[in-house]
């Protein structure tokens, strides 16, 4: 009696198991074709190409620098408050602005709620009616991210901010393909105006989630959808992701035991923009370790040129 | 009978019934949970190594095969298409540099294998040095014992061993650890401007105890050729002790006897190139706690933020294997593109003048923009 009750249980937990499986994948996303394969294209983006530019004047190469203009938001709440003066000691001085949105002490944006997804909506709508017409590429951040604002540039430069650019390190979830806010998104001008259009006029970007809640970065990429707007993989001429969305001693430790031959190269670009995870005191140490220490004698031929922020010491 | 039996089965049937809905509960549950638990993100711990005595030394020790550096500048060749490498290349075969790293057989798999993957490389010539010979790494074998109080004996073997094989093949000697990370390129910058027949060593100078002060020996100290010749010759002629449990301070003693006079291995605008910790302990205000000896030992005002450490930095020390590969990524290859650093130091005229001259006969075009 006891193994028949027994068979019964483990019968009832497969079928538990399996049935809670089967509601999360399907209940959150809408069935285009059962029992197809989904034909899904993954987008890349790459950085320019280096010959473009061989004849082009340096004069006008400064002019392309200074025309890329980069607005950060820094979103989210954080441990402690020491990140928010991290952030504004560190990377965020190398942004042509940068706005901080505490989302538990929120004295800027004044959002009234608690729900992830209404506090990004309204924060992209506040940036975007106060500046949105000052800048072309709006980059949000969570208080744990670092940003190497120069590679971004690099990575946008030859990219019309007319045109809509959702990017950042994507991931497919089903049959939506959006960029995780670990990572950092970045929206063109062009998305900002879309998107800002559709929290406006209607409540498609309402929130989509069923079952479970959606997290607020896949809730930004169904509603950007619906403006045509689609995500985008960043990487480096070698097909590596340039946002990272963990830190750089766990991205080595993860190559330590992938790929122990070729940890460095293996680990992470040389152009890479975001790292994930820090610390204020490991913002610190990368602000040193990226900006000033170097090895003597190496030089490269850069197309574009970024000055240091004026009165600053750690860079 | 039959019907006892059919209530029998029916209860039976009700109970699996039961059973069977509780475990798809908990079948359910339990998925949610795991699903939950696996999506969790890892926290970020980093154990914080701080020695009291900054002759805490690793209990390690106890290897003759050297390795060649190879110093292949274009290794990562798409990435570094724009990187002009003339003047490190010059460099390399201008000042001429052997390392010896000190290490153990316990050390060679967990530690020395990684500074062989990376910085290593970059030496003109490299050897790694234990107690017992290992053909296969390959280790030296100084035929000594194991242990704290061994490890002045070893730096001396080490050295004979070097002025014997090898004093031809180098201009200086560095002496690391295998937790020591060192960026050779910023320390042929350091030692362009000097000559490798006077006798001069470099290293984070200390000043207790040593009237000309010492050098740490955890942060790794160079000396020149005619520094090596000198401290050979010390035991030669019974001018220095062998006898001493305290390696970096008896090393110095022995230079000051010598005559080997003790340099400044500062940059140009006076911030320490060689580091007896961490970025992260110099760069962090307050790090360090005011009573740690640290503060007392410095030779020169010691400063913590970012003053605290050169662009150009030569070396840090308890450095793991972990951040021994980050500091390879930062130094050599995370950079800000397009980014013109603050500090731009230039060679010695006379290594420019050389430079120009080799130039003039090839087709490269140096570019002494960004660093």
């Amino acid at each position: 009696m006891v193994s028949a009750s027994g068979t019964s249980f483990f019968k009832g937990m497969l079928l538990g198991s399996i049935s809670w499986v089967l509601i999360t994948m399907f209940g959150q996303i809408h069935i285009r074709h059962r029992g197809q394969t989904q034909d899904h294209e993954h987008h890349h983006l790459r950085p320019p190409n280096r010959n473009d530019f061989l004849n082009t004047s340096k004069v006008i190469l400064l002019e392309l620098s200074k025309s890329i203009r980069v607005f950060c938001i820094i979103f989210g709440e954080s441990e402690d408050e020491s990140y928010w003066a991290a952030l504004k000691e560190t990377w965020t001085k190398h942004c042509d602005k940068a706005e901080l949105y505490d989302t538990k002490n929120d004295n800027l944006v004044n959002i009234e709620s608690n729900d992830r997804w209404v506090q990004m909506r309204t924060t992209y709508k506040y940036v975007f009616e106060k500046y949105g017409d000052n800048y072309n590429w709006f980059f949000l951040a969570l208080p744990t991210t670092f940003a190497v604002i120069e590679n971004l540039k690099y990575l946008l430069f030859t990219r019309d901010a007319s045109q809509p650019f959702y990017l950042g390190h994507t991931v497919i979830f089903g049959d939506l393909e959006y960029v995780t806010v670990e990572g950092g998104i970045v929206l063109s001008r062009e998305s900002m105006k879309r998107l800002n259009r559709l929290l406006d006029n209607s409540e498609t970007c309402a929130d989509q989630s069923v079952i479970w809640k959606l997290s607020e970065d896949k809730q930004l990429a169904i509603c950007l959808k619906y403006a045509g707007v689609h995500a985008e993989n960043a990487e480096d001429y070698e097909g590596r992701d340039v946002f990272n969305t963990k830190p750089i001693a766990q991205l080595i430790e993860e190559a330590l035991s992938n790929n122990p031959q070729q940890v460095v190269e293996g680990c992470c670009s040389d152009m890479a923009i975001t790292f994930n995870g820090l610390t204020p005191h490991k913002m610190e140490v990368m602000m040193y370790g990226l900006y000033r220490l170097r090895a003597f004698g190496h030089y490269f031929n850069d197309t574009l040129v970024f000055l240091p922020p004026v009165g600053s010491e750690n860079d | 009978m039959s019907e006892i039996h059919f209530r029998e089965m029916a209860s039976k049937s009700w109970l699996n019934f039961l059973t069977f809905l509780c475990g798809s509960a908990i079948g359910f549950l339990l998925c949610s949970q795991l699903f939950s638990i696996l999506l969790g993100e890892k926290g970020d711990t980093q154990p914080n190594v701080l020695h009291n005595d900054p002759h805490a030394r690793h209990s390690d020790d106890n290897g003759q095969n050297h390795l060649e550096g190879q110093m292949n500048f274009n290794a990562d060749s798409s990435q570094h298409k724009d990187e002009n490498t003339d003047i490190a290349e010059n460099l390399y075969h201008k000042v001429r540099i052997l390392c010896w790293v000190m290490t153990g057989p316990q050390n060679l798999e967990k530690k020395a294998k990684h500074v062989k993957a990376t910085w290593a490389q970059r030496c003109n010539k490299v050897l790694f040095m234990s107690s017992e010979e290992n053909k296969d790494f390959p280790a030296v074998g100084l035929k000594t014992k194991e242990g704290r109080d061994q490890l002045y004996w070893k730096t001396i073997k080490a050295f004979q061993y070097v002025h014997e094989h090898y004093l031809e093949d180098a201009d200086w000697f560095l002496k690391a650890d295998d937790d020591t990370y060192v960026i050779l390129d910023n320390l042929r910058w350091l030692l362009s401007k000097y000559d490798p027949e006077e006798p001069i060593y470099f290293g984070r100078r200390f000043k207790p105890y040593v009237k000309q002060g010492y050098m740490s020996g955890g942060a790794g100290y160079v000396l020149s050729k005619e520094a090596l010749k000198r401290f050979v010759d010390a035991f030669k002629t019974d001018k220095c002790t062998h006898s001493s449990s305290i390696e970096d301070l008896a090393l110095g003693r022995c230079m000051e006897i010598m005559n080997v006079e003790a340099g400044d291995s500062r940059d140009t605008i006076g911030k320490e190139t060689f580091h007896p910790f961490v970025p992260e302990h110099h760069l962090i205000k307050g790090y360090l706690p005011r009573t740690f000896w640290y503060w007392n030992y410095n030779y020169y005002p010691p400063v913590e933020g970012p003053g605290c450490c050169s662009d150009l930095a030569v070396s840090f020390h308890y450095v793991d294997s972990t951040t021994m590969y980050e500091l390879e990524y930062l130094v050599y290859h995370l950079r800000p593109y397009g980014y013109l650093y603050r500090y731009q130091p230039t060679l010695p005229e006379h290594i420019l003048k050389e430079i120009s001259q080799a130039n003039k006969n090839e087709d490269t075009k140096v570019k002494l923009g960004n660093p």
